[in-house]
């Protein structure tokens, strides 16, 4: 493989440095590489000028890498409330990576978009949720990333080889036994926020084996197993659970696995996290779906949902601008749109200037952004279920359970 | 001479100066201010400190994974400090330091660096002026 200019050496300097940190034993080759840090409106000027340096540099990457969302839909923008100079900053992060040869798929769900990686293969992706999934479900292999690691893997193509590229990374630290009903995708996000917060001591912010739940047959499986994993990444730094009987590692050497973990934990009851991830309070500005974003599956869903019925407030569902162009093909998004909701992508709710868009109180089903929105951006948030997310967009109030 | 310490290296370099020390872990997202180099979080040893040209001693940082970037910005506007000694690095300054030049240090006992005590860094090597002869000067400075 060809390495050329100073972009990739600045690549191997930071690739190295990390390497010794983690006591990494060499590199390893990556297959893909997914690149966080996209919205201006999280890396702001300095990391606008940082990624401008780097793509000044002349060096691109040398495997198939893609982008985590960024700020603003760069369709419907204006329609949605962005202003000019936000998009203006915006579309300079986007072209800077593009100058470093990275797609914008603007996505945090690649493997939706057809950068799925296979079971044992070798990827640097950064984007806590995407992590989770591709470690999980799919048997793939990366750490935790940040933006400007995985910029360096996608130049090189490289990333040092250390904790969940190893066997022994991703064994087990801890037992989690659910013994309560674990039935909607709000529900796994629930879940899985409890854990992360129960394994953020375990080493490396926890492996955790559970035992004692499945997800639902049908569309929801995948959507469920996406928030379960998003829940505990986000509260938690968990970058890989096995999920008996259900995840590949856990398939392929089932008990023995969790033979490996030290400790034991029982969840008994997801009410805990429920209150502490329900707090609205007054006037729903926005029910927003879609985090982690939205898959084929999901939007069939909502349609199912809505059954026809209209948005009573603004509906906006996330999703990837590749899933938003299949569903106007579709048709999906016809029907969607005839309901008052609205696709939404390049973006997404944690990484928008909500407060920009005067929105202070959002209703949604992802434990993800219920857990970040309001430290990031100061809003009350409603959580549950999605048909409950359904029910709001229709009646425009929050309907008690 | 003063006490030789020894680190890990991060990113190599020299420099010296004066040790701004926080046995408190570092936020450097929503608190060291990018364009003026000033620390605030109330209640915090490094409260309203400017960090600029000082050797940045601290245990380890905390906070959001953007905080590479502040590094960055703090090196364009001409208030990085000379150095940061840790004892434990992480991702996120590892990488801050990397991109914006600033000689790095993990792994060292931080105790045995007061603070405004005088610092030179020279690769992983961190040498302490010694008490005494800060101690010395002073007393020379005020009674002649």
């Amino acid at each position: 493989m060809k390495l050329s200019g100073a972009g990739a050496a600045k690549a191997m300097e930071i690739l190295t440095a990390l390497g010794r940190i983690h006591g990494a034993r060499g590199m390893v080759e990556v297959g893909s590489v997914q690149v966080s840090g996209v919205s201006y409106n999280n890396i702001g000027e300095h990391g606008l000028a940082f990624l401008e340096e780097w793509a000044g540099m002349g060096s691109r990457a040398v495997v198939n890498a893609t982008m985590n969302p960024g700020g603003a839909d760069r369709r419907l923008w204006k329609s949605l409330g962005f202003s000019q100079g936000f998009i203006r900053k915006q579309e300079r992060v986007i072209a800077a990576l593009e100058g470093l040869g990275i797609k914008p798929t603007l996505t945090c769900t690649p493997y939706h978009v057809g950068a799925a990686p296979k079971l044992g293969e070798h990827v640097a992706w950064a984007e806590s949720s995407a992590v989770c999934f591709a470690n999980s479900v799919l048997g793939a292999r990366t750490n935790r990333e940040g933006g400007p690691s995985a910029i360096a893997a996608a130049l090189t193509s490289m990333t040092p080889r250390h904790t969940l590229h190893t066997d022994e990374g991703r064994l087990p630290t801890r037992i989690v036994e659910v013994r309560c009903a674990v039935g909607t995708s709000a529900d796994a996000g629930t879940l899985g926020y409890l854990i992360g917060r129960l394994v953020a001591s375990d080493r490396g912010g926890g492996i955790p084996y559970l035992m004692g739940v499945e997800p639902p047959a049908g569309l929801e499986c995948l959507a469920w197993l996406k928030a379960l994993g998003a829940g505990m990444a986000a509260s938690g730094s968990v970058g890989l659970f096995h999920l008996d009987g259900v995840t590949p590692e856990a398939l392929a050497h089932g008990r023995k696995l969790a033979a490996a973990a030290k400790r034991n934990s029982v969840i008994t009851s997801l009410a805990e996290g429920r209150r502490a991830l329900n707090c609205g309070k007054g006037r729903i500005d926005l029910v927003a779906v879609g985090c982690p974003h939205a898959s084929p599956e999901d939007l069939e869903r909502i349609t199912g949902l809505l059954n026809g019925r209209k948005a009573r407030i603004p509906f906006w569902i996330f999703t990837a601008e590749d899933v938003r162009r299949r569903a106007e093909a579709e048709g999906t998004a016809a029907a969607l749109k005839k309901s008052g909701a609205i696709l939404v992508s390049d973006t997404c709710m944690v990484v928008a200037p909500l407060k920009e868009l005067g929105i202070m109180t959002v209703a949604t089903d992802s434990a993800k952004a219920a857990f970040y929105l309001p430290s990031h951006h100061g809003a009350s948030v409603y959580f549950g279920s999605l048909e409950r997310n359904v029910e709001a967009a229709v009646r425009g109030v929050w309907v008690s359970a | 001479m003063g006490k030789r310490l020894k680190g890990r290296l991060i990113f190599g370099g020299s420099a010296e100066g004066s040790a701004l020390k926080s046995d408190a872990p570092l936020g450097l997202f929503g608190h060291l201010d990018p364009r003026t180099g000033v620390y605030r979080e109330a209640g915090h040893p490094l409260d309203r400190k400017p960090v600029k040209g000082r050797i940045l001693v601290f245990p380890r940082a905390k906070g959001s994974t953007v905080g590479s970037y502040i590094l960055y910005g703090l090196a364009r506007s001409g208030h990085a400090p000379a150095a940061m000694i840790l004892a434990e690095c992480d991702t996120i300054v590892a990488v801050g330091a990397i991109i914006s030049g600033i000689p790095t240090v993990d792994q060292v006992d931080i105790s045995r660096i007061p603070d405004g005590a005088t610092v030179k860094v020279r690769g992983k090597e961190v040498i302490v002026e010694s008490h005494q002869r800060l101690r010395q000067a002073r007393r020379f400075l005020h009674h002649g």
